[in-house]
């Protein structure tokens, strides 16, 4: 416990004002530690519950439905999804997202650094005008598209075709990559571009081989946010993708939770095995997803 | 410069301008290409297809002007929808984010083990919306942990059918749609104390103000612009809810926890509606697109000289 709150329990209101400012900047009391572990808790026990459910039988999961550990623990649901006789699902379905991906964060990073480059560095008549219609791209549900875009990725000879829902997703995505490449590539000093031009180097010349490398923190930050986003979307697979060989996971965890709604142990290893590539994403890319977040939202 | 030497340097000039144009299309066209023909374009043709009745695949002739739109309006289904969207954003923006600024604060000072809590409470944004709309389907089944914890610690009283009961499905909702994106509003509001320098604070405190006055009156005023983005970006995300409704109730029951995007869903996919469903559409989009504009207005333009370093500067 921190000494201004044993102080004040004892002193007048001045007097522990006083004392208020003699606290160290470090101080924290046991309130405050209270309310952190209370929330972290309710954030933990759900997905303590998918991942010690998964472990269970179906027995246990219904019949004893309070108890906390496995008993016994039952290893068979999560080796099922991984190598059992309906394995080819799960890794059908994460090989789907992995394709999905790739294409999107390709089709994301590289054009909108390109488009970031030109907003940030050449001038332009009805350069801000363009600017800000990305930027207002941002607060552009995707849902509001969905219908045009199903039967447009027909039209296009797209549909059954991870192109066809990879594009989409990627320009939903171009709004914020270039809100949080555009002061990135500001910064750079003009000096350094003047000094490229009389070494010779063209306007491409100098994003490619000058700004590029010294942009790679901003580039991993952005490619890293349009993983997670492409990884979790929902809808635009679900309308753009055809039958369950081309879902990814989430549409796979819908569908397995669905076909084996009485299955519930199953259910719950399928979904825990389904988020761990994102959990250990997290785990590793923590400080590009919450830093470039807060500077993108943040910084405008 | 002369006359004569610009007349000679024009055909030059104009080359020059030539290629710089070239320069820009080459950066800006593929992105432009992209966003058009798969934001801007789709957006338009919504507008368009929401003047027809059309099932999707025959011919567009069916034209009947505003009519969609009148139906929609009208339609009970379709306001409660609007009801539903408009219910989670007033209690994101009461509830939600005064938490989220709370544990924002109490993160804002130093003490062991704060790393970990922060890392703990953005994690559930990093996963899918639909498989944590799956899990907590699980939890919520009658007599499932939910359940049986309430009656555990002697709160059977307040078991309920938590996602069959249509008067309070939303708030069911609400609580786990708080779990995905508490953090994400935390963490926002983190970066935006951090940028306040903690002089300000100390001076007031110094100047005789108790911890609160020093926050009521220093630092939530120059935590203004953060917050607006913290609210609009809660508002947006209330509008277009889908994913997790989806999964966990489609809507139901009858009709209790529909949204804006859940019923446009219904009626172009499962009904073919196409025509009713794109006015529906346009109406959400107006709805996005009234606050993208307040947003550009009240968020973006003060942001521009960058809303954390705008009191340093």
């Amino acid at each position: 416990m921190s000494t201004a709150s044993t102080k004040s329990g004892v002193t007048t209101a001045s007097e522990a004002r006083r004392s208020a400012r003699l606290v160290p900047a470090g101080a924290f009391n046991v309130a405050s530690y209270g309310i952190l572990i209370a929330v972290a808790l309710l954030i933990l026990v759900p997905i303590a519950f998918a991942i010690l459910g998964g472990f269970k039988s179906n027995n246990q999961l219904v019949g004893d439905p309070g108890s906390v550990i496995p008993s016994p623990w039952v290893a068979s649901n999560y080796t099922d999804v991984l190598f059992g006789a309906n394995s080819g699902a799960f890794w059908q379905e994460i090989s789907n997202s992995l394709i999905v991906a790739v294409i999107a964060v390709a089709a994301t990073v590289v054009p909108g650094s390109l488009a970031a480059f030109a907003f940030a560095r050449i001038a332009f008549r009805g350069r801000e005008a363009m600017y800000t219609l990305f930027t207002l791209g941002l607060l552009f549900p995707a849902a509001v598209a969905i219908l045009p875009l199903y039967i447009l990725v027909r039209n296009l000879g797209l549909s059954g075709n991870f192109l066809g829902v990879a594009l989409p997703e990627a320009a939903f995505g171009l709004p914020l990559t270039i809100i949080i490449l555009r002061p990135f590539f500001r910064s750079i000093p003009a000096e350094l571009e003047d000094a490229a031009r009389i070494d010779g180097c063209s306007t491409f010349g100098f994003f490619w081989r000058v700004l590029l490398p010294l942009a790679r923190p901003a580039i991993a930050t952005v490619s890293v946010l349009a993983i997670v986003s492409t990884w979790n979307a929902f809808i635009l697979p679900l309308i753009l993708l055809n039958g369950e060989s081309q879902w990814t996971l989430p549409l796979g965890v819908m569908n397995f939770s669905g076909t084996y709604s009485s299955d519930q142990a199953r259910i719950l290893a399928f979904t825990v095995l389904a988020i761990m590539p994102a959990v250990i994403f997290y785990a590793v890319a923590e400080r590009q997803i919450v830093g470039g977040l807060t500077a993108g939202s943040v910084k405008g | 410069m002369s006359t004569s030497i610009a007349i000679a340097a024009r055909p030059e000039a104009r080359a020059r301008l030539r290629s710089r144009w070239i320069t820009i299309a080459i950066f800006l066209l593929p992105a432009l290409a992209l966003f058009v023909v798969f934001v801007l374009l789709p957006i338009a043709q919504a507008a368009y297809y929401s003047l027809f009745k059309w099932n999707g695949l025959q011919p567009l002739t069916d034209f009947i002007g505003l009519k969609n739109y009148q139906v929609a309006l009208a339609s009970d289904t379709f306001r409660s929808a609007i009801g539903n969207n408009v219910f989670i954003v007033v209690l994101s923006l009461a509830l939600q984010i005064p938490f989220s600024l709370g544990l924002a604060v109490l993160l804002n000072r130093r003490f062991p083990g704060r790393g970990i809590f922060r890392l703990v409470f953005f994690l559930p944004y990093v996963l899918s919306e639909a498989i944590t709309g799956i899990v907590f389907s699980l939890m919520l089944r009658p007599g499932a942990i939910v359940d049986t914890s309430l009656s555990g610690v002697g709160l059977g009283g307040l078991i309920q059918d938590w996602l069959g009961d249509g008067t309070i499905v939303m708030f069911t909702l609400f609580v786990i749609i708080s779990w995905k994106y508490f953090g994400f509003h935390m963490i926002l509001l983190l970066a935006g104390l951090q940028g306040i320098p903690r002089e300000l604070e100390e001076a007031a405190r110094i100047d005789g103000a108790g911890r609160w006055q020093a926050f009521r009156h220093v630092t939530f005023p120059l935590l203004g612009p953060t917050l607006r983005v913290s609210v609009f970006l809660s508002m947006v995300g209330a509008l277009q809810l889908f994913d997790m409704i989806w999964v966990m109730t489609k809507g139901g029951p009858i009709g209790a926890s529909n949204t804006m995007a859940t019923l446009m869903f219904k009626n172009g996919f499962q009904s073919q509606l196409m025509g009713y469903g794109s006015a529906l559409a346009v109406i959400l989009f107006g709805f996005a697109l009234v606050l993208a504009l307040a947003y550009q207005r009240y968020v973006l333009r003060r942001d521009v000289e960058g809303a954390l370093t705008a009191f340093n500067g």
